[in-house]
């Protein structure tokens, strides 16, 4: 009993109305836990598709296009005119990075920067009457090893098996399984430019991204020049960093040295990215719903205990609580409710996390996985706990501010 | 010898659309040791003139001196200090705190006030109880005792910080004629040996003759 006086006032309060108490407290609970465990949801699932992409994709891809087209001479001259040209006919450029060999030894003479080239077109396989449109990108097995993880990803065969079987593919296992192709299958392959081939598949790989998987195949560079007849032509180069926060900016320095369209990570997931935005603006307003709603709990119960203990308010004050006194006792049930109700939700929250990461089932979106993938932190707690506590204590704010202002005169006048 | 209390020129008006005078112009002088009873009809401003006294009200005319201090530019906070430390209220209902023990409702005050450790406290609180011949009942919840045990509790809660001022609103409005007789008996007890200043408003102008002094009050004003 060595608890202080409000304290003691306030949880006597609170064990009186045992049941509204208890709704609200489980609110609490509720939304905390909801939050911890969603958190652990929504951002495990994020950083893990971030890093796959920094892992298996390029950090940079130097593209043979531009961003906008190029300035007219007109306008040059008169950059203040208004100009209006007509029937302006573009030129048929020619495809392709142009001095690419050169981009390729500047680029890789750069410390932490490693660079492959690479050629990316389109292809029809077809194998046992099935028609398979794909992506067919030309590499350069050694210095690709070094940019992508194409080669960890290999479920059978190697990258150098490119060398040692002519016209070598290797495909995405969701190309192969789409048209029933297994290792060591030759199949044809009809480019758009005409050129047919026989291909013969030396390994197949899963990067558990599903775009990636279901429509990338690889050959050696020569033979994609030779498929898209456009011989010594690269039209894409692929970096990778040792640091992958350098990427937006050394891609914007290579867009103006070069002008070629450069594309970091960030640039090339951006509407995945994006999506996260969204997803995690509907996590938080979906969290806070629950949290509001409990918070209507405590105000209810707070509001309720005011109303009641109208009497004990008026005693108090008269026999010389200040209203601060009054204020803090009624605050202090708020910040009851919050408190243990944030406890109790972390032990929910942690709960929820183990039973998710104990459930096993195959998901396929933008990334395959066999389970959930959960982020674990101590922040997800750190900062239930404050919005708990914060809106508990908020709730709370307003009933007793108007415990504090009641008059003890009106109330002890005429009660009995 | 300084006043317990004292009202000059005292007044206290409603505002609104029709206002109200609730007491006008009143000039009292409790003394130390002095039982007084306000007596009058209802509505004669009884109530409202114990509670300008106490320091719960404020004044809309004269003022309320506190052993000759005066009180009008005091912050309610200051206000509040004095009603813990110096003046015990009594109310026609009791206003125990229901989930509290009878031993527990009189430590409130004490408690609030923080002279005492908890242990003595207690203890203070427990001889109150004790002298007032309720030491059976410390444990027990308001709500278990009858209505004139309740008062007593409450009565044991006024003098919990040892105040020289007892306020009294219709202490006995819900007791019966013989309990209501031993708390005025009580009440005078503490005036004459305890040396406190008992200032009850009844309108049982019976009991109202066992005070040492009798101040009458007819529509807010003191009449002889």
């Amino acid at each position: 009993m060595a608890l202080p006086l409000g304290l003691d006032i306030a949880l006597a309060h609170l064990l009186h109305r045992r049941r509204q108490t208890l709704v609200s407290l489980l609110g609490v609970s509720l939304g905390v836990a909801f939050f911890i465990g969603i958190s652990a949801m929504m951002q495990g699932f994020q950083k893990d598709f971030i890093a796959r992409i920094i892992d298996v994709q390029p950090n940079i891809i130097v593209k043979d296009e531009v961003r906008s087209a190029p300035r007219q001479p007109v306008e040059r001259l008169y950059p203040d005119a208004a100009v209006e040209l007509r029937g302006l006919k573009p030129r048929e450029e020619v495809r392709g990075i142009r001095g690419a060999r050169n981009m390729l030894a500047s680029l890789e003479e750069m410390p932490g920067v490693h660079v492959a080239p690479a050629l990316s077109g389109n292809l029809l396989l077809r194998f046992g009457g099935k028609d398979v449109s794909v992506n067919v990108t030309g590499i350069d097995p050694p210095r690709e090893r070094r940019v992508t993880h194409l080669e960890k990803d290999l479920l059978s065969g190697s990258l150098d098996a490119l060398y040692t079987t002519s016209n070598a593919v290797i495909l995405g296992e969701g190309v192969a399984a789409k048209a029933g192709i297994r290792t060591g299958d030759l199949i044809s392959a009809v480019s758009p430019v005409g050129v047919m081939m026989k291909l013969k598949v030396v390994g197949i790989f899963r990067s558990n991204i599903t775009l990636m998987d279901n429509f990338e195949v690889y050959v050696l560079l020569k033979k994609a020049q030779i498929l898209a007849n456009r011989p010594n032509v690269i039209n894409r180069l692929n970096i990778r960093l040792d640091d992958v926060e350098q990427a937006a900016p050394l891609a914007a320095a290579i867009e103006r040295q070069y002008g070629y369209r450069s594309e970091s990570w960030q640039e090339q997931s951006k509407n995945v990215l994006g999506i996260f935005v969204i997803q995690n603006a509907i996590m938080y307003s979906t969290v806070s719903a629950i949290l509001i709603v409990a918070c209507f709990g405590i105000f209810n119960v707070i509001s309720t205990v005011v109303f009641e203990k109208t009497r004990d308010i008026g005693i108090l004050k008269s026999m010389g609580f200040r209203d601060k006194d009054i204020r803090r006792i009624f605050v202090m049930e708020g910040l009851m409710v919050g408190v243990l109700g944030t406890l109790i939700g972390w032990l929910m929250g942690w709960g929820l996390i183990e039973f998710m990461a104990s459930l096993k089932f195959n998901m396929e979106g933008f990334v395959k996985a066999e389970g959930f993938i959960l982020y674990r932190t101590p922040l997800h707690y750190v900062i239930s706990a404050a919005m708990a506590i914060v809106s508990a204590t908020l709730a709370a704010w307003i009933p007793a501010r108007r415990a504090s202002r009641l008059n003890p005169v009106d109330i002890v006048r005429g009660a009995g | 010898m300084t006043a317990a209390i004292e009202a000059r020129s005292l007044s206290r008006e409603l505002t609104g659309p029709v206002p109200v005078t609730l007491v006008r112009d009143i000039d009292l002088v409790v003394e130390p040791g002095e039982f007084v009873a306000i007596t009058g009809p209802s509505g004669s401003g009884k109530s409202s003139l114990l509670y300008l006294l106490g320091l719960l009200d404020r004044p809309t005319g004269g003022e309320v001196l506190v052993r000759g201090e005066p009180t009008a530019a005091l912050t309610p906070d200051q206000l509040a200090a004095i009603r813990l430390a110096r003046i015990g209220f009594v109310f026609q209902f009791h206003f125990l705190l229901p989930e509290f023990s009878c031993l527990a409702n009189v430590e409130i005050p004490i408690r609030r006030l923080g002279r005492l450790s908890a242990a003595q406290a207690r203890d203070r609180a427990a001889g109150l109880l004790d002298s007032l011949e309720l030491a059976d009942h410390r444990k027990k919840l308001p709500e278990q005792l009858s209505g004139g045990q309740r008062q007593r509790v409450a009565i044991a809660r006024a003098l919990a910080n040892d105040p020289p001022l007892i306020l009294a609103d219709e202490p006995t409005g819900n007791l019966d004629t013989r309990t209501a007789h031993l708390v005025f008996e009580l009440f005078g007890t503490l005036a004459r040996e305890q040396g406190r200043s008992i200032v009850v408003v009844t309108h049982d102008t019976e009991l109202a003759h066992l005070a040492d002094r009798r101040v009458h009050l007819v529509d807010g004003r003191i009449v002889p």
